[in-house]
């Protein structure tokens, strides 16, 4: 912990921004040094949600350790356990059966939309907008209920194992992921109407916070947040996995690098995973839904690394086994982490009020920062 | 017919014929401040009660619906919930103006009570400057925000504080350009004979243009200067956390909170009386039959009608826009709204010279 200042030696004042604050949604600590409303620095303070889940992992077995990377990033908990899946079978050379890995889509991208949607309500309230909310967890209500019915939660959700998916869907899975999917085309129109096309909301957005495609790589950013300055990084298109390799979709790129160009990445993605689930709902393919795999999974010895694309950008998982039934070692590279080391460059000289709008704009999760 | 005016000139009549002149006027006095506070406290908890069912409806949202028939009684209880609340006061704030600074907005809100023309002949002080009394005493307020931004002793406070400094003087200027567009053509600052001037016909409609621009500047200044959404800037509660009112809590909060409805509530009601007439019926010129029906509704209705007209778009912008910030709020009043009430007041100037509104 830091030593809380009132004041910089030249006079400026120190604001603390956080661990409770309304528009860090959850415990991020911000120490904002501010010119009157001017943000001159910015200092990310975090670890007060820190849960040591990698330790906890190194004594928990393959099977076990995937159920708590729900809780990292709990917006996106599928495609956690999807990555971890997915490192998982590629060291015990599983083959995933096709009709496991349709699912497995279907599910992460109708995960990416509940989370787009959570942040598009959560933005709009960032900036002072509180009815959008409502409408986004209008829709957001039908993915959940979705989920409730196929993996029996609805936030901290496990359904991904290693080998498949840990249970067939539900006989009316297609059916409601179809009624969603009309009542959400009829409603995305409501959403750029309320708020993209807002006076008010394009000019609080509109060159706020730029992120040149150069300061995004050095900064080492991923997922919406690097799609925004017209960095080209879509995991599910450069290294394709799952049933990602056989369906026709987009990468979204925008390439002004300012919010508005990262709130559009994230409204065109949703439009997109739409357009991945419809190709493959009705395409779900018969046959099993778990590989046979042996009581107790052992990692052969050596180092596993994969890399797949989370709601909020790229996550990797890496595994390094010394055989045992237990990783020796496991380590999430997390996007949140890096996405949020670049908000000091974007926030320097612009007021308190872009704060929240370009924090908005970055789509944190703190539990999926500090793990 | 039955109207308000005939029974307080009778009640007036009674008092004078028992008692002399200095004790009905004491009577009358303590009568007033009695109604005053009433009203404030009726009005306090229909407003918010009305807030809520609105964002409600428009949040696809029940709202308050367990407290009474149709949650009426929400507001109450929260009421009680926050006079037995303990008025926690933080460490190191001043004590003095702290604890001065929620009763400064609030006296400012009741003083603003005191020229509206509720109904015909139903008024608590016919001033003769009726309208300039309004706007003086309604920039009152802004000392008692910064006083509490200032006391508190919170940077968050502070910061809301003067946001709201800047943004109460600015908006004061545009809304006092677009009320002067309409003192133009009536000639004069007495509320009542502003009313009397509609006879037949509202402002909005008979001052062409001008007046229309008039009333869209003062509905935008007036949420402004009431620290409204999309203009809550010395709020922000996803910024500021509270600002000004961060550190109140209890019955202290609601004093600022009572204080922020009862000026929609005032401000509303100047844009009622100013532009639609106040408690004056509908009147087409010369459309004996029609004016004679519209007579018929009570004076106090068409008055609070049209004011809760105006305080449900207030409401419905505050649910609609996002906050705009800082900079931009100056820059609307400064660059767009100040020159064009100037422009506009020259203009209907130019209109009442010459006669040409109707």
């Amino acid at each position: 912990m830091r030593n809380v200042v009132e004041t910089t030696p030249e006079g400026n004042m120190v604001l603390n921004v956080g661990p409770q604050h309304p528009s860090t949604h959850g415990v991020l600590h911000l120490f904002i040094t501010v010119n009157g409303e001017t943000i001159l620095n910015l200092d990310p303070n975090i670890g007060y949600i820190h849960r040591s889940i990698e330790k906890m992992c190194e004594s928990l077995s393959y099977r076990q350790f995937i159920y708590s990377t729900s809780r990292m990033d709990y917006l996106s908990a599928h495609m956690n356990n999807h990555g971890c899946a997915l490192t998982v079978e590629k060291g015990l050379q599983v083959e995933v059966p096709v009709r496991a890995e349709v699912i497995r889509v279907i599910i992460s991208e109708l995960t990416r939309l509940a989370s787009h949607q959570l942040w598009w309500g959560s933005l709009a309230m960032d900036l002072g907008a509180l009815s959008p909310f409502f409408y986004a967890f209008r829709e957001r209500e039908m993915i959940t209920d979705i989920m409730e019915e196929t993996c029996g939660a609805r936030l901290t959700m496990n359904y991904i194992v290693p080998g498949g998916v840990m249970a067939d869907i539900h006989p009316d899975f297609q059916r409601k992921v179809k009624e969603f999917i009309v009542q959400f085309k009829s409603k995305i129109g409501e959403y750029h109407e309320l708020v993209t096309n807002n006076v008010i909301f394009q000019n609080r957005t509109k060159g706020i916070g730029i992120l040149s495609k150069e300061d995004a790589i050095s900064y080492g950013c991923t997922g919406p947040t690097a799609r925004g300055s017209g960095l080209s990084c879509d995991m599910r298109k450069i290294y394709p996995y799952s049933a990602y390799k056989n369906i026709q979709f987009n990468e979204i790129l925008e390439t002004e690098g300012d919010s508005f160009a990262r709130y559009m990445v994230r409204m065109r993605e949703m439009e997109e995973s739409v357009n991945i689930i419809e190709q493959l709902i009705d395409n779900i393919p018969e046959g099993e839904f778990l590989a046979k795999t042996k009581a107790v999974l052992k990692l052969p010895k050596g180092e596993f690394y994969t890399r797949l694309e989370t709601a909020r950008g790229e996550l990797g998982v890496y595994i390094v086994s010394e055989g045992g039934t237990t990783p020796y070692r496991i380590k999430f590279r997390s996007p949140g982490f890096s996405n949020l080391s670049a908000l000091n460059h974007m926030i320097k000289g612009h007021k308190i009020g872009d704060l929240v709008s370009v924090m908005g704009t970055l789509d944190l999760v703190i539990p999926d920062i500090d793990r | 017919m039955f109207s308000i005016e005939n029974i307080l000139n009778s009640f007036h009549k009674w008092l004078g014929s028992m008692l002399n002149q200095t004790n009905v006027m004491l009577i009358e006095m303590a009568l007033i401040a009695f109604f005053a506070i009433t009203l404030f406290a009726i009005l306090g908890l229909v407003l918010v009660y009305l807030e809520r069912k609105v964002s409600a409806f428009i949040q696809i949202r029940k709202g308050p619906n367990r407290v009474g028939p149709f949650g009426i009684f929400q507001t109450t209880a929260d009421t009680l919930k926050l006079i037995v609340k303990e008025s926690f006061m933080p460490d190191k704030v001043d004590k003095f103006l702290y604890q001065l600074a929620p009763f400064i907005v609030m006296i400012t809100a009741m003083l603003l009570l005191a020229p509206i023309p509720f109904a015909r002949g139903v008024q608590i002080w016919n001033i003769n400057i009726g309208v300039f009394y309004v706007t003086a005493v309604s920039s009152l307020s802004v000392i008692g925000i910064l006083m509490a931004g200032w006391a508190s002793s919170n940077k968050y406070s502070l910061l809301g504080a003067m946001r709201s400094g800047a943004q109460i003087v600015s908006y004061e200027l545009s809304a006092g350009m677009a009320i002067l567009s309409i003192i133009v053509l009536t000639g004069s600052l007495n509320l009542q004979d502003i009313i009397a001037s509609q006879e037949n016909g509202w402002w909005i409609f008979k001052g062409h243009i001008p007046a229309l621009v008039a009333f869209v500047i003062y509905i935008i200044a007036v949420t402004a200067e009431t620290n409204r959404a999309p203009f809550d800037l010395a709020e922000a509660e996803s910024e500021l956390t509270g600002g000004f009112h961060t550190e109140y809590a209890g019955m202290r909060f609601a004093l600022f909170f009572l204080a922020e409805y009862i000026n929609i509530f005032i401000v509303c009601a100047i844009g009622a009386t100013l532009f639609f007439g106040g408690w004056m019926p509908f009147h087409i010129g010369n459309w004996q039959a029609f004016n004679h029906v519209m007579d018929f509704i009570p004076s106090s209705i068409w008055f609070f009608g049209k004011t809760f007209f105006l305080i449900l778009l207030i409401m419905w912008f505050r649910w609609t826009f996002p906050r705009l910030r800082v900079d931009q709020l100056l820059n609307l009043e400064w660059k767009y709204l100040l020159p064009i009430s100037m422009l506009n007041l020259l203009v209907m100037t130019l209109i009442a010279i010459k006669g040409w509104h109707f």
